[in-house]
């Protein structure tokens, strides 16, 4: 009895496979079905007036609901292929990365252990290789998170938890953080910021996440000797932070794919050949999730400036 | 001798439950380095066994456990009389918001997601909870 309760319940159905209600497969059935009915009733009207015999128009409101029918089951039936293959994707991903985290962090804790000398003392020689697998396991580590905030965001699981709090601060706290990096690159960061800033409601560590992103990518593509300026400014009803840099820029035919998973431009490819291509995907899905906006505009050689907004709740 | 004996009397004593014995081994060690007496437990039956038995000053959980899962045995440890007061520390690679909410209303002390804490910071809160 749950079952076929569950069965008949659309939005679960639709959450299930993590679509929005215009895409998912049984709601659009639901409105071919309303469409058939009208349809139906109008080719009634149609008929009752044009042709005297009632058997006839009977006989064409039938026809023409079952060719309707099995058009529309057709198309549905499709849309839930394609639905499930998503979904399988989506879990796959989420199954594979959960299974990997296991053994990263048991690496990650024994590397720990070797580099202290707590176990066995380690030789000077030694020590250069360990930190190679530190740097390695770290590099894995980060993928696979980054891979596990995917398949969250996917399956429209990513929980947010909203604060009342000041954008101004997190920006700062980012910049030096990314301060090692930037020094180590010979990139400056600049920051600005509008006198009056309130504070707003969003998920700091996830908008952390977000920004982090865009401020470690204007370093990592910044050529060197270059600068960063970071502005934030208060607009009507949105707070919106600007992340400028002089850097190699996005050639034009790779703009429209920016924001796609795993894409990454051919000239960042040759630039720095780290990066998995999710970490644009990932915030700004985070900013559009928190109910802010995304984008960007980039000359070639020139460099991009990055801009995010977020709603004054 | 008579030190020794002195020592593993004001030893404090943790269980530490965890199927996966490349984490027992690499924590264990690290925790008898620290100072600590550290009984271990491959699956959630023994490990609720021990918890009766041998009355840890702290207990570290996994979630994902043979034989008895991670949230049964903090059930079950609640719910004995004599042990319920040892301080539980949920130590696991399980990290949706549910899991950790389910975890603390058992009674957990504290929940550390493996994957984001080092192995100091691990230790950094052993410390800081058998202290209290």
């Amino acid at each position: 009895m749950k079952k076929i309760f569950d069965q008949l319940n659309l939005f679960n159905q639709c959450k299930k496979y993590g679509l929005p209600i215009w895409q998912c497969p049984q709601f659009l059935f639901l409105i071919m079905g309303i469409i058939i009915i009208l349809s139906s009733l109008l080719t009634y009207a149609i008929g009752n007036r044009y042709i005297e015999d009632p058997l006839l128009v009977a006989l064409l409101v039938i026809i023409i609901s079952v060719v309707l029918l099995i058009i529309a089951s057709t198309i549905t039936r499709n849309f839930e292929t394609l639905a499930e293959t998503n979904r399988m994707k989506s879990e796959f991903v989420s199954i594979v990365s959960h299974q990997l985290r296991s053994p990263l962090s048991n690496l990650k804790w024994v590397i720990e252990i070797l580099m202290s000398g707590k176990v066995c003392p380690v030789a000077e020689e030694q020590i250069e290789y360990i930190q190679i697998l530190r740097e390695n396991s770290k590099r894995m580590d980060e993928l696979v998170s980054d891979l596990l905030t995917v398949s969250r965001i996917e399956q429209n699981r990513l929980p947010l938890q909203e604060e009342k709090t000041s954008l101004k601060k997190l920006v700062v706290k980012i910049i030096n953080e990314t301060e090692i990096l930037a020094k180590a690159s010979n990139v400056e960061i600049e920051f600005s910021f509008d006198d009056e800033m309130p504070e707003i409601v969003f998920d700091p560590s996830q908008v952390k996440l977000a920004i982090a992103n865009l401020v470690e990518n204007a370093v990592r593509y910044a050529k060197t000797k270059g600068l960063v300026k970071v502005r934030l400014k208060k607009q009507k009803n949105n707070l919106c932070l600007e992340v400028e840099d002089n850097g190699v820029g996005i050639p034009e035919k790779d703009q429209k794919y920016i924001f796609q998973k795993f894409f990454r431009s051919e000239n960042a490819k040759k630039h720095q050949t780290e990066g998995s291509g999710l970490g644009l995907y990932i915030a700004k899905s985070i900013i559009e999730k928190s109910g802010g906006k995304m984008g960007f505009y980039s000359k070639e050689n020139k460099g991009s400036t990055f801009w995010l907004t977020l709603p004054i709740k | 001798m008579v030190n020794f004996a002195y020592k593993i009397k004001f030893m404090k004593k943790i269980l530490f439950i965890e199927d996966e014995s490349t984490l027992q081994k690499t924590l264990g060690t690290v925790l008898t380095k620290e100072g600590y007496q550290v009984v271990s437990a491959l699956d959630g039956e023994i490990g609720f066994r021990m918890a009766k038995k041998e009355k840890p000053d702290l207990i570290l959980l996994d979630l994902i456990l043979p034989k008895m899962n991670g949230f049964d045995v903090l059930k079950s440890i609640k719910a004995e009389e004599t042990i319920k007061e040892i301080p539980i520390i949920v130590l696991t690679n399980l990290e949706s918001m549910e899991d950790i909410q389910k975890a603390l209303d058992l009674g957990a002390a504290t929940y550390l997601v493996k994957a984001n804490y080092s192995l100091e910071e691990v230790l950094e809160k052993i410390n800081k909870t058998i202290n209290v």
